[in-house]
């Protein structure tokens, strides 16, 4: 099981990287979503894996899962949705503002002089 | 505590102009100007003790580890200091109240101000050395923002780069001096440093420390060979002249001086560094002053130079000289910035403060006339005055004072520099004021409200109070502050007369007579300084800045070509390789941990979304499918968390799932629906055995973390013990949430409403007049239009869904304590039921329906969950402490009341807000992009066979 979990954050985290580098906002918004998720997962698993064990008190429960990653991979969630929010509305001023999408800037945008007086 | 909140007093008032601002200018100074005045009230509290000799300390642990705590002393010398910065700094807030000109935004001026306020408090209070310098380069900070104050000025911002640059510099090297001389006492506690001075001075370190540490205080006291950036910092507006000139920063090099005194004073290379540079300083730049027409310019040289005489008698190294010193501070910062104040006004009235266009105004500007003339005569050391009374002693001191076994050269010096002073003090009453009213001043000149001259006004009564009465007046903070220079009790005299035999009265008459005679022979002498070549600061400086100024450009120009792309490719293989260096150096084990088997369901989780992932990268130029399959990896994401036991994320996930897919859609509609090839298959193969290398890193460190037992104790059995008997929940994760790491929640809400702030913050921006908003104002869809948008099923659908919904969030936010759940959740759930409302019957429709305005949610959130942090303080309990009780009210169970309860409805309100205001703004980009505006449910009934919300209404 371990190791599907780990395949799995990797292929998330390569395939957000990959889409990262992609030269227009939209699959860099996608990549950034996809690299979300494999760093949540990957934060929940320092917790180790556990089936069956919610950390709720019960009557007889056999154990509890690790309840600190959790609470902090729940607020990661949360916070991250404001985050994609954010640069999604970047990329849609961006795009709206300069009539393209493209997130390099080309040399016409570069401070020529490296922002002297 | 009290010394800590005098220091943090205005710093916390720095907060306050920028929001007061829209209340008016003047409730804007006048808040700002009580946080002042309450800061010198606490100030003033802790007065009698420091006079009685007493030292007030407040000592707060910071980083122990580190010897870096916030210490806190008062004594004379900080008193004293302190005095003068909280005083003069609330007639500066005065005086800029009425001097900013209505187009200057006077809420930033006022929260620069309160910053380098702060920062000069700081430095004087504190007692850690690490405190200390953290506030030395606080006030380099906050200057620069206030000497740029005027942004539009070219002189204005490289006024303010030279002042960082050199006042910065300086303090680099103090950073140095002040760590060897902590190593060598063993403490960074000033109370224990200034105990040292034998081993300080024994110590073969001793030369290096002093000279680095002198560095950081001539840079910024503006002593000679670093005096250039005084003047050139002019370019600030007046008052923030008056106030880094006359009271704080370049005082702060002195008051350094003073403070290490104790310990470093004393020695022959004390006596000839601080000595010799005062002396130079001081008669380099009285020459100077000479010389200079802008009014401006002339009392930034006086103030070089004022500051190289008390430098001079910090430097000559006995208790007398120090007092003098001591004293002549109190006096110059009264006098000058006065002084500066009343140039303000000039410059302000007459709109030029070149001396050569002024003069005549002492009938026109007849109040400004009688301060000018008082501190003026000060300043030339002209009895009565406080000015001559300081002047005399430092007179007295040199004359006593050998110079390499020279017993004359100093006292010589010293006269020649009080001439020159006498001299330009007079010019400046003489061509200000004097002579014939011309008729050719650029504005006509009269005196101005009362707001403006009041406070030089007041500041010229102590003038002549303190000259008159020096010992009911001064002399007891003279004593307290030289006390503590000195470490040893001291009982000034002063007087004015000292008798026929004494040597000063001499050098005083010899420069009074010698300046009135330079002043006669002003036109020939302007005219012999204009021929005679000089080298220009501004120009070597320049100079010397402008090759490090190109190769920082280069570099960051090479590193930062604005390509997105190379910036990400470069960090990910950095990190990479970090992470392969530690893992190749290091030893390395198979994890241990047993295994946990697949069965076959999630093992169909898992390739369903593999496979997704995989078809995102093949398929990820059709960004519409692009969202759908993104839609299945978050789905089985959540489907992961909730069978790893984690119902919480479950549901967080999947919620914020939908809210995001929704927001990508809404933005999708205004984005190009494909993504076009445009890098070259090797680019693309280069990128991919990036990603690849990426993802291989990170997939073999979740494998490893996950096959190995924690090395460490985890904390977590801590909360699993503790959350009913502590907490009162059962719900371990969302007790953590809102009771054990309650301070991470509060933060994370105020985040997520900023985030939403900033959404809509870019939308104003997007809307307003420019290319963005011609774009949507000439929108056409790109993409057919369905010809049913607002369909009745739908319409009917959600609003039979809409109570339940409501009632799912409120039952989920309830049980949120004790069963999965909570503010988060439920904030989300119910967000979506009122999104789908938005959905089914269109942004207009709805919003003039739901008179809900987003942001008061998001505010209302973040102060409930803070009022409920707050109540524990009034339990005397520590901020966010929950406190919770079981009740029963019949007929109902019994069931469990908890503050947490209420910090979640804070949660609950902020994420509800936050997610609808970040929703409503895509909405309101749409409408602008010509969204029909629906007046009715829904578009096409029925039962009447009409189409409702027809194209007109648009």
């Amino acid at each position: 099981m371990e190791a599907l979990v780990a395949s799995a954050i990797g292929m998330m985290t390569a395939a957000g990287v990959y889409l990262m580098l992609r030269q227009r906002t939209f699959p860099v918004i996608v990549g950034l979503t996809l690299l979300t998720y494999a760093v949540n997962v990957f934060l929940f698993t320092s917790g180790r894996l556990a089936t069956n064990v919610p950390a709720i008190y019960g009557e007889g429960a056999p154990g509890y899962a690790d309840p600190l990653p959790q609470a902090l991979v729940l607020t990661a969630i949360v916070i991250s949705f404001g985050m994609t929010a954010v640069i999604v509305m970047m990329a849609l001023g961006a795009f709206l503002e300069a009539g393209h999408d493209k997130v390099d800037m080309n040399d016409d945008d570069t401070p020529a002089n490296g922002g002297q007086k | 505590m009290s010394l800590a909140l005098i220091a943090a007093l205005p710093f916390l008032g720095a907060l306050l102009p920028g929001l007061m601002i829209r209340a008016g200018k003047n409730a804007c100074a006048l808040v700002t100007g009580s946080v002042t005045a309450l800061a010198l009230l606490m100030l003033g509290l802790n007065a009698p003790a420091v006079l009685r000799g007493e030292v007030v300390q407040t000592r707060i642990e910071w980083i122990p580890s580190l010897g870096l705590n916030a210490n806190f002393f008062l004594d004379g010398l900080g008193l004293l200091f302190a005095g003068l910065i909280l005083g003069i700094g609330l007639l500066i807030i005065l005086y800029a109240r009425f001097y900013l000109a209505k187009s200057d935004p006077m809420g930033q001026f006022y929260t620069y101000l309160m910053l380098f306020q702060g920062a000069m408090v700081g430095i004087v209070l504190s007692d850690n050395i690490l405190l200390l310098l953290v506030f030395w380069e606080l006030t380099s900070l906050s200057s620069f923002l206030l000497i740029g104050y005027w942004k539009h000025l070219p002189e204005g911002r490289q006024g303010a780069r030279m002042a960082l640059t050199v006042t910065g510099g300086g303090g680099l090297a103090m950073i140095a001096g002040m760590l060897i001389l902590g190593n060598i006492a063993g403490s960074y506690d000033l109370s224990v440093i200034l105990q040292n001075k034998e081993a300080i001075q024994a110590s073969d370190w001793y030369l290096p420390a002093l000279i680095l540490i002198l560095l950081g205080c001539f840079t910024k006291s503006a002593q000679f060979p670093f005096h250039f950036w005084l003047p050139h910092a002019m370019a600030a507006p007046t008052p923030v002249s008056a106030y880094l000139h006359s009271a704080t920063m370049v005082k702060a090099g002195l008051f350094l001086m003073a403070r290490m005194w104790p310990v470093l004073s004393g020695t022959p290379e004390w006596f000839y560094i601080v000595a010799t540079t005062g002396l130079i300083t001081m008669v380099m730049a009285a020459k100077i002053a000479l010389f200079k027409d802008d009014l401006k310019a002339l009392l930034a040289f006086s103030t070089v130079s004022h500051l190289g005489l008390i430098t001079m008698l910090l430097g000559f190294g006995t208790a007398e000289a120090a007092t003098v010193a001591v004293f002549h501070i109190i006096n110059h910062a009264t006098f000058k910035a006065a002084l500066f104040m009343s140039a303000g006004i000039v410059d302000h009235e007459a709109h030029t403060r070149d001396l050569k266009r002024l003069g005549g105004l002492r009938t026109l500007m007849p109040i400004t006339f009688t301060i000018v003339t008082i501190a003026s005569l000060s300043m030339a050391g002209i009895p009565p005055l406080n000015g001559f009374l300081s002047k005399e002693l430092m007179l007295e001191e040199a004359a006593h004072t050998a110079w390499m076994a020279n017993p004359w050269l100093i006292g010589v010096l010293a006269t020649i520099g009080a001439l020159f002073s006498v001299a330009y003090s007079f010019r400046f009453i003489a061509h200000a004021f004097l002579g014939p009213v011309r008729s050719d001043y650029p504005a006509k000149p009269h005196d101005p409200g009362f707001g403006l001259w009041a406070a030089p006004a007041l500041l010229a009564c102590l003038v002549i109070l303190i000259g008159l009465f020096p010992m009911l007046t001064a002399a007891w903070l003279v004593n307290a502050a030289a006390s503590a220079v000195t470490g040893a009790p001291v009982a000034v005299k002063i007087t004015h007369w000292h008798g026929l035999y004494a040597p000063a009265l001499w050098m005083s008459l010899a420069a009074i007579g010698g300046g009135l005679m330079a002043l006669g022979l002003h036109p020939r002498l302007m005219a012999l300084w204009t021929a005679t070549p000089r080298p220009e600061a501004k120009r070597i400086f320049d100079g010397l800045m402008e090759p490090f100024a190109t190769l920082a450009g280069r570099i960051a120009n090479g590193l930062h070509d604005g390509a997105l792309t190379r910036y990400i490719a470069i960090g990910t293989l950095a990190i990479a390789a970090v992470c392969y260096y530690a893992f190749d150096t290091g030893t390395h084990a198979i994890g241990t941990r047993d295994l946990m088997p697949v069965p076959p369901v999630p093992a169909l989780g898992w390739l369903s979304l593999v496979l997704a992932t995989l078809a995102i990268v093949i398929f990820h130029r059709n960004r519409l499918l692009t969202l759908v399959l993104v839609g299945i990896v978050g789905l089985m994401v959540s489907v992961g968390f909730a069978y790893f036991s984690a119902p919480d994320l479950a549901l967080t996930q999947i919620s914020v799932e939908v809210a995001t897919i929704i927001l990508m859609l809404l933005a999708l509609n205004f984005l190009p629906k494909a993504t076009p090839v445009e890098s070259a298959p090797l680019r693309r193969t280069w990128d991919g055995a990036i990603a690849v290398i990426a993802g291989v890193g990170i997939a073999a460190l979740a494998y490893a973390l996950m096959t190995r037992d924690p090395a460490f104790q985890a904390i977590s059995d801590f909360h699993i013990t503790n959350s009913k008997p502590g907490g009162g929940g059962t719900n371990i994760v969302n007790v953590i949430l809102v009771d054990f790491r309650g301070y991470d929640t509060f933060g994370e809400i105020i985040v997520l409403g900023i985030a939403a702030l900033v959404i809509f913050a870019l939308t104003e921006a997007l809307l307003r007049a420019g290319p963005a908003n011609d774009r949507l104002l000439a929108w056409k869809p790109d993409q057919r239009r369905a010809g049913d948008r607002h369909p009745m099923m739908l319409v009917v659908a959600t609003r039979v869904i809409l109570p339940i919904a409501l009632m799912v969030g409120f039952f989920i936010f309830l049980r949120g304590h004790n069963e999965p759940g909570g503010g988060f959740i439920a904030g989300l759930i119910v967000a979506i039921a009122l999104v789908m409302q938005y959905m089914a019957s269109g942004f207009a429709w709805t919003a003039a329906r739901q008179k809900v305005d987003y942001h008061a949610l998001i505010a209302c959130g973040v102060l409930i969950a803070a009022a409920t942090g707050i109540g524990a303080w009034f339990n005397g309990l520590p901020f966010l402490t929950s406190a919770f009780g079981y009740f029963t009210i019949w007929p109902l169970e019994e069931f469990e009341l908890a503050t947490a309860l209420l910090f979640d409805i804070g949660v609950f309100l902020t994420v509800l807000g936050a997610v609808m205001l970040a929703l409503a703004s895509l909405s309101r980009i749409g409408l602008r992009a010509g969204e029909t505006v629906n007046t009715q449910p829904f578009d096409i009934d029925p039962s009447e066979g009409r189409t409702l919300n027809s194209e007109e209404a648009r």
